[in-house]
């Protein structure tokens, strides 16, 4: 759906993580959300309201509809983090769990 | 001003702030028949509405006026039939629960102080007892499994509980106008004026002519109450309120300075500050806040805060409404107060119909009369 632009042909595709344990490539740069995006992730969450599918949006971090779990860490805003290779990133399923602990160490 | 004329409307009530109290009086006055103008400030008004932290709380409330206690309660108590109405008048769910609330504490000093203030609360004269138990930390975590190791103990009251507050304001304009209420923004008033045949209430925009009017302008009845003959001194008092992102439910309780709202969010609030006239966050306050909280629910720690804001309370000297008709322009009136969620049932249940029928009547009236701040301080 997403093209990257002619003039950004310096696309390199060196950053490689994974979407729901599926191997997708980015370039360094990329916002995660921009990454998604261009790899054809088209929802990366769903509401806990509704339980509707829901795709980055706004990309300035504002909206949060583009919330993903990054390495084990729920309700990432994708739009204000850097991909990084080997980053594992899974949907964001409805409400965030906190552990009843407190963090992990 | 010279366009002020061409503007004039007529209402038979005026009611100059249209937060959550002046709202809930319009739409009990609304629901009685009368016809009913709503003058909202706009969004430059401070708005103690959106500082509200949601719950509908009767416990540690009325030392020192046991009639307010006593109102507090009978609030309360409205509230499950008040909440059945505005929803099936509206189609609006407000969320309303009443689970009983919580106040923890961190030490047993904290406890033993709290311990001593209801029992001053309850040994008052005229106080109406109800029930509450104070609980240990391991009878506290019998019913609050997730509070942290260093909550000393709680106090519990079954008849505390909270409702999602944005969805009681909308479906109380929604209600209000339902019943042919109208509601106008951007109404910041300047002039009270008695008229031939009530009040003439004017401002920048023109000019309204009202039989009645009440003033329900939170932090502004300060400056309004003179100009019909009452006296509503009241104070800002700033408190903060953060908002954990959504989480799946764990707190089941309102607790009086932390609660899970229906939707998922955790609103974490109840900071005092005196003199502070203006909105704003105070970075080293809002940790404070934060750290106690984890205190209490360590698996708070988890979570991110996404929104912090301060909102400004509507304080009288001594902490209790103002509820008075003018003695000297009959059919002025004033109501304030700082617990605008809890007092919004017996707000749009018992006093709109007092006001509507011209008369607060003393019996439950009269202490909350402006009046008690002319009379000197004993020693």
């Amino acid at each position: 759906m997403f093209q990257r632009l002619p003039e950004t042909t310096s696309h390199r595709a060196d950053i490689n993580f994974t979407f729901e344990g599926r191997p997708l490539a980015a370039s360094q740069g990329d916002s995660l959300a921009c990454a998604l995006l261009a790899a054809g992730v088209v929802a990366c969450r769903t509401t806990p309201a509704t339980g509707a599918a829901r795709a980055p949006y706004c990309l300035m971090g504002v909206c949060f509809e583009c919330l993903v779990t990054i390495d084990g860490i729920a309700n990432r805003q994708a739009c204000m983090v850097e991909v990084t290779d080997g980053m594992q990133v899974t949907r964001q399923t409805g409400k965030r769990e906190a552990s009843p602990s407190g963090p992990r160490a | 001003m010279a366009h002020a004329s061409a503007t004039t409307t007529e209402t038979d009530i005026a009611i100059i702030g249209a937060g959550v109290v002046g709202t809930a009086l319009g739409y009990g006055l609304a629901r009685s028949g009368r016809s009913v103008l709503l003058l909202d400030e706009g969004d430059v008004a401070l708005r103690a509405s959106r500082g509200n932290f949601a719950l509908v709380w009767v416990q540690g409330k009325g030392l020192g006026l046991p009639a307010y206690a006593r109102w507090t309660r009978r609030s309360a108590d409205l509230w499950p039939d008040f909440a059945t109405l505005l929803e099936s008048e509206t189609g609006i769910g407000i969320h309303h629960s009443r689970p009983g609330g919580f106040s923890l504490c961190l030490s047993d000093g904290e406890l033993q102080a709290q311990k001593d203030e209801m029992a001053r609360l309850h040994n008052q004269l005229g106080h109406e007892d109800y029930p509450y138990e104070f609980l240990d930390h391991e009878a506290t975590r019998g019913r609050l499994p997730d509070i942290g190791p260093d909550v000393a103990g709680s106090i519990f009251c079954p008849l505390d509980g909270h409702v999602n507050s944005l969805k009681l304001f909308r479906a109380l304009h929604a209600g209000f106008q339902n019943h042919g209420g109208r509601y106008e923004p951007d109404r910041t008033v300047a002039t009270i004026l008695p008229a031939a045949d009530g009040f003439c209430i004017a401002g920048h925009w023109g000019e309204v002519r009202a039989r009645n009017v009440i003033l329900a302008a939170g932090l502004g009845n300060a400056r309004l109450a003179p100009m019909v003959g009452l006296h509503a001194p009241v104070t800002p008092n700033r408190g903060h309120i953060m908002v954990t992102e959504k989480t799946t439910p764990f707190l089941h309780h309102p607790v009086v300075n932390v609660r899970q709202t229906d939707e998922g969010g955790v609103m974490i609030g109840d900071s005092h500050e005196d003199g502070a006239s203006q909105t704003g966050v105070r970075r080293p306050l809002a940790s404070s806040i934060a750290a106690r909280a984890i205190s209490l629910f360590p698996r708070l720690a988890d979570l991110n805060i996404v929104r912090i804001w301060s909102a400004l309370r509507v304080m009288s000297p001594d902490g209790f409404p103002v509820y008075q008709q003018s003695q000297t322009m009959p059919g002025a009136f004033v109501a304030c107060c700082h617990s605008g969620i809890t007092l919004a049932a017996v707000h749009a249940l018992t006093l709109a119909p007092a006001i509507a029928a011209g008369v607060l009547p003393d019996e439950t009236f009269a202490p909350f009369s402006g009046r008690r701040f002319h009379v000197p301080a004993a020693a």
